[in-house]
């Protein structure tokens, strides 16, 4: 498992790393915490020429309140986001996500916004932020532009981020109070998930007065479940009410088959996890 | 130190010596090994699983940085050896030659056509992208059955797929009667029970992935390799490369697993042996986990077509099985002999009265298969233990109690089975009645009633194995009818050093089961030394240059029995001498707990101070040699026959088919423990591995011979984190073949649990319908299987696309 030779280049700054961009242009692959591209790299699936690390770029780390947001820097490891404050009281959803991703030594390797660029329609934090209205601030050689999250993902591996861009921070709008849960269907616990339901919900009540639903390798990106959303909406956090919505989960996805089940093992799935979840995150 | 406190090393839970140095791995792994202007290598392999090889263009690699050379199949001749089958199982099995690295024809995807040699490991691995071959691909032999029919042939020039047909009838064998006329009898009068059940494919994924360092620079030509075989490498290399055996020297350094996947002769071996003479240098290769998954071999894959006969009560009257047996493109070493080592193990615990087995083996374009923890006896169990509870379904009963109604009971040992094999020990009573009290059997039974009755979406299934296996190969005489290729006797030498210290020599080549500790306790108690004298030596043909190495739980049934008697050898040496130094007559010497003293005295020596005086040598009797050194090589007349009862409480989702173990208890009787640290490791690690066949491994290819479970992405192994705590315990029945009592445990966990947890998975869905799932019981399947009352359908021939695609950065 010996990758191809590369060079290596350590900016130390987001200008100096979008300038080794604009040079190296396609011939360089970015590294965040190499979680993903790391095994790219030693089964010579890819052989990029130059990498570039963002490591030593500190402005890229940390975990900030901002207002009526908090803001995740892009190179913050899941570990760190996984048991901060603000994020458990303003983003359970995310919390709850971080605790079912991978391993404890790939959490404190892999950074968030790498997962998040990675695009792997399979990761842990897709449908998490998609369901919390994330913001993806971006940066080019122009400035930065912020990208919303509906927009972001685009294909399998592919997401708004150009060529010449770095994703800097992630800006998720506080959902204090709201309760959240993950449910994550695996066979073992390091894999990805077969499939995984984020479910997110705003009670007055006993009803569920907003509710926000994402599914995780449902689809070449992560999906907001927006029928089942608009079912649940003000309706009662009962078993009913919920598995009514919950029959709505497998609208307009499209699940790969693999060795862990086919697409239509992974449609029916989806349905049950997303009752459980919305049960769990409605309290119930 | 005194006598009294080491009297007892054997059942004491002695942490492993061996540990620190495995665990820190600082420590002489063959890939540590660095010598003196060493090159490496990189393989290059066939991405077709059947393809004539029409070119192959080295100039490209040959011209990268630092490229030594790069060499084909056609670059050498008879030096390159083959890779040798060495147990033919009938006079007639047709068996392809096994070139390490064919020039010609390639017949599965990962076989080797060319080898890069460079001064660095990384700058071979480069180069060997650039070889250029050019193949014209062929029709592959992919599906067990089809190949089996002939349908698509994966040696052309053989004519056929089948390879041997191996039959065991018990009434021409004269050990019981016709089981095709107890079938026929109770079709009319009373239960025949058909299924056909799959061994799916397997991979051993040990720990280490296989290297090997030639060094041909010395008088002898040294091999270091990842093996458990250093001696049986060291025999194939001279039997097939013309180098003699006094010019070899193979050594297994420490060697991080096997699990039967380093009980092989590779093409990787062969070809570094051959480069290495061919430049005159030392050579290194190792490979990476991809090429570990793809070309070591594989375990298991076999169809299972059985009939079992019964009275309407439940005894069961008769026992046939039909195998077919997936060998790969290649007959491994002991290939076809695996289905053969589990054809006397169907009729497993129970009184048949007759049995017939008969496998036909096969070849496939697809990575050979060989031995993998447990070789054959898995599948057997798994087939009886399943079928068992078929049977108690079909009468109405539990199914402990159809299993009680036809084993073979206590008093009954030694008893002498369908098959023809003594049993010399056992009690499955005891051990059965002490796993139901551990269990809760009858709690969880009336909780499983009740999930049944409320509708429970989550329902409770109870999984029983009530295993036996035979294991401690040798004897060597049974494996000679069986037209085996080696014995199985085992050596052993024992040295005093002259300041009283201990050397074992063992030729049983652990990597890592312990034997340095558990054989440091018996030698311990056996010359009354601390535990911390002794040192333990193996797997080095220089060093232990008698032995046949580590496999089929024999090391220390086996070993451990040759150690014993070169002890004793070295006690009985030392006596004479100790009467001598004593001024006593011999007949007047005791020895205990290390000590030699003079009857009705309080006169006596050590036997350190025995061992200083004869390194000395200045005062020994006349005609009495200046050692104490003893060997001595152990044969056993029979094998051990450890057994067990496991018992599964697993939960089943039945809204998703998800699987949640709840409660797993076994109860093993492997006689005489010596150490109980180590057998709890061997147990727990063992029922993992058979748990994982359950519900996690398989090796799936897709329709172009293609390995899609290539990575631990979509070849699933268990981690702790997947298990739950187990219950075990034991019960003891000490063999009567070794003077020590025990009985092998290297792979009882993984020949008890497959089928246990099974059985469970089966027992919480049966009243939906459904009587099989096809391992892995994955939740798909058991959702199927809910559904449609089937056996979950195949898998999906597609692998999770992670790492497929270029990555946007992460």
């Amino acid at each position: 498992m010996i990758p191809a030779a590369f060079d290596y280049v350590a900016p130390s700054s987001v200008e100096e790393a979008l300038a080794a961009l604009a040079q190296y242009g396609d011939e360089a692959k970015i590294i965040a915490g190499g979680q993903s591209l790391l095994p790219v790299l030693r089964m010579r699936l890819n052989a990029p020429e130059w990498i570039i690390d963002l490591r030593k770029i500190e402005s890229l780390r940390g975990i900030r309140d901002d207002g009526d947001a908090i803001v995740i820097g892009a190179m913050t490891p899941h570990s760190v986001v996984g048991s901060d404050p603000l994020v458990q009281e303003h983003a359970a959803l995310i919390s709850k996500a971080v605790g079912h991703l991978a391993d404890a030594q790939i959490r404190h390797r892999g950074t968030f916004g790498g997962a998040l660029a990675h695009a792997d329609p399979a990761g842990d934090l897709g449908a998490p932020v998609l369901c919390l209205g994330a913001e993806f601030v971006i940066a080019g050689s122009g400035g930065t532009r912020t990208v919303a999250a509906d927009d972001f993902f685009i294909d399998l591996f592919e997401t708004a981020i150009g060529d010449d861009e770095i994703l800097t921070e992630v800006r998720i709008p506080k959902h204090t109070g709201w309760g959240a849960h993950y449910e994550k269907m695996v066979r073992v616990a390091h894999q990805w998930p077969i499939v995984s339901v984020a479910a997110t919900v705003r009670m007055d009540g006993g009803t569920i007065a907003e509710a926000r639903v994402g599914f995780a390798n449902m689809g070449s990106t992560a999906l907001r479940a927006r029928g089942v959303e608009e079912a649940i909406a003000g309706q009662p956090a009962s078993e009913d009410a919920v598995r009514t919505a919950a029959a709505r989960a497998a609208e307009g996805t499209n699940p790969p088959s693999d060795l862990n089940g086919d697409a239509e093992y992974k449609n029916h799935v989806v349905g049950v996890l997303t009752r459980r979840a919305l049960l769990a995150a409605a309290g119930s | 130190m005194t006598a009294t406190e080491v009297e007892n090393e054997i059942g004491r839970d002695r942490r492993r010596k061996e540990d620190q140095r495995l665990i820190t791995g600082r420590t002489r792994w063959t890939d540590n090994i660095v010598l003196p202007g060493m090159l490496h290598l990189a393989m290059v392999r066939s991405p077709f699983a059947h393809a004539n090889i029409t070119s192959i263009d080295t100039s490209a690699a040959k011209a990268a940085p630092n490229v030594v050379t790069v060499l084909t199949g056609s670059d050498f001749g008879e030096e390159l050896g083959v890779c040798i089958n060495a147990w033919p199982i009938t006079p007639d099995q047709v068996t392809p030659g096994h070139s390490p690295m064919p020039s010609d024809r390639v017949a599965f995807a990962g076989e080797i056509v060319a080898v890069v040699v460079a001064r660095s490991a990384a700058e071979a691995r480069d180069a060997a992208e650039l070889v250029d071959v050019e193949y014209d691909e062929l029709p592959a032999a992919l599906d067990l059955k089809k190949a089996a029919a002939d349908e698509t042939i994966a040696h052309p020039d053989l004519g056929t797929n089948k390879s041997a047909y191996w039959v065991f009838d018990s009434a021409e064998a004269g050990t019981g009667g016709s089981a095709d006329e107890a079938i026929a009898k109770a079709r009319t009068d009373g239960i025949v029970i058909e299924r056909e059940y799959r061994q799916q494919r397997l991979i051993p994924a040990f720990m280490e992935p296989r290297s090997v360092v030639v060094d041909p620079t010395g008088e002898q030509y040294v091999m270091y390799s990842a093996t458990q075989i250093p001696h049986i490498v060291r025999f194939a290399l001279a039997a097939t490369t013309g180098v003699p055996e006094s010019k070899i020297r193979v050594i297994a350094p420490d060697v991080g697993g096997g699990f039967g996947g380093k009980l092989q002769v590779t093409p990787e071996e062969w070809i570094a042996w051959a480069v290495g003479r061919r430049l005159g240098k030392p050579v290194k290769y190792t490979e990476t986990r991809s090429e570990s998954l793809l070309s070591g071999h594989h375990g298991r894959d076999q169809w299972q077509k059985l009939t079992l006969s019964a009275e309407k009560d439940g005894t069961v009257t008769g026992f046939k099985v039909e195998l077919l047996a997936d060998l790969g493109a290649y007959v491994a070493i002991v290939g076809g002999g695996v289905p053969v080592l589990g054809a006397f193990m169907f009729n497993a615990i129970y009184k048949f009265p007759a049995y017939h087995f008969a496998v036909q083996t096969v070849l496939t374009n697809k990575t050979w298969t060989d031995a993998y923890r447990g070789a054959g006896r898995p599948e057997a169990t798994y087939a009886i233990e399943r079928i068992m509870d078929e049977l108690a379904v079909e009468v109405g009963v539990d199914p402990l109690e159809i299993r009680e109604k036809n084993w073979i009971k206590h008093e009954e040992f030694p008893f002498t089975t369908v098959c023809g094999l003594e049993y010399d020990t056992g009690n499955y009573e005891a051990a059965t009645a002490k796993a139901k009290e551990m269990f809760g059997y009858d709690a969880l039974r009336a909780e499983q009633q009740q999930r049944r009755d409320s509708g429970d979406p989550v329902q409770l299934g109870i999984g029983i194995s009530t295993f036996t296996e035979m294991c401690g190969l040798a004897p060597s005489r049974v494996l000679g009818t069986l037209d085996y290729g080696a014995g199985g006797w085992e050596h052993a030498n024992v040295r005093m050093t002259p300041l009283g210290k201990v050397e074992v020599v063992t030729g049983a080549s652990a990597h890592g089961q312990g034997h340095e500790t558990a054989f440091s306790q018996i030698v311990a108690d056996r010359l009354g030394v601390p535990f911390e004298d002794v040192e333990v030596l193996h797997g080095d043909t220089q060093v232990a240059p008698r032995g046949l190495d580590t496999y089929g739980s024999r090391s220390l049934v086996v070993g451990g029995e040759a150690v014993v008697r070169a002890a004793d050898k070295v006690i009985e040496k030392a006596k004479p001498i100790a009467a001598h130094l004593l001024e006593a007559s011999i007949d007047d010497i005791d020895f205990a707990a290390g000590r030699f003293s003079v009857r009705g005295t309080d006169q006596g020596l050590g036997i350190a101070e025995i061992a200083t005086a004869v390194f000395a040598a200045h005062n020994l009797p006349d005609g009495v040699e200046p050692t104490l050194d003893s060997d001595a090589a152990y044969d056993p007349v029979n094998f051990s026959f450890p057994h067990g009862t496991h018992l599964c409480a697993m939960e089943v989702d039945t809204e998703t088919g998800a699987l949640t173990m709840r409660k797993y208890v076994c109860v093993d009787d492997i006689g005489t423990i010596i150490n109980p640290l180590i057998v709890a490791g061997q147990v727990h690690g063992g029922l993992v591995q058979g748990i994982a066949q359950a519900l996690w491994e398989e090796a799936v290819y897709d329709d172009s011979g293609t390995l899609v479970s290539g990575s631990f992405v979509d070849y699933l192994l268990p981690t702790a984190a997947d298990t739950i705590t187990f219950d075990i315990d034991h019960t003891t029945s000490p063999s009567t073949t070794n003077s020590l009592g025990t009985k092998g445990v290297g792979e009882a966990g993984t020949i008890a649990s497959t089928p246990a947890v099974v059985n469970a998975v089966v027992d919480a869905v049966r009243h939906f319908g459904v009587n099989d799932i096809q391992m892995p019981c994955t939740p798909e399947r058991v959702w199927r299987a809910i559904r449609t009352g089937g056996k979950g359908g195949a898998t999906t021939e597609a692998a999770m696309p992670h790492f497929e695609a270029e990555g946007e950065g992460a």
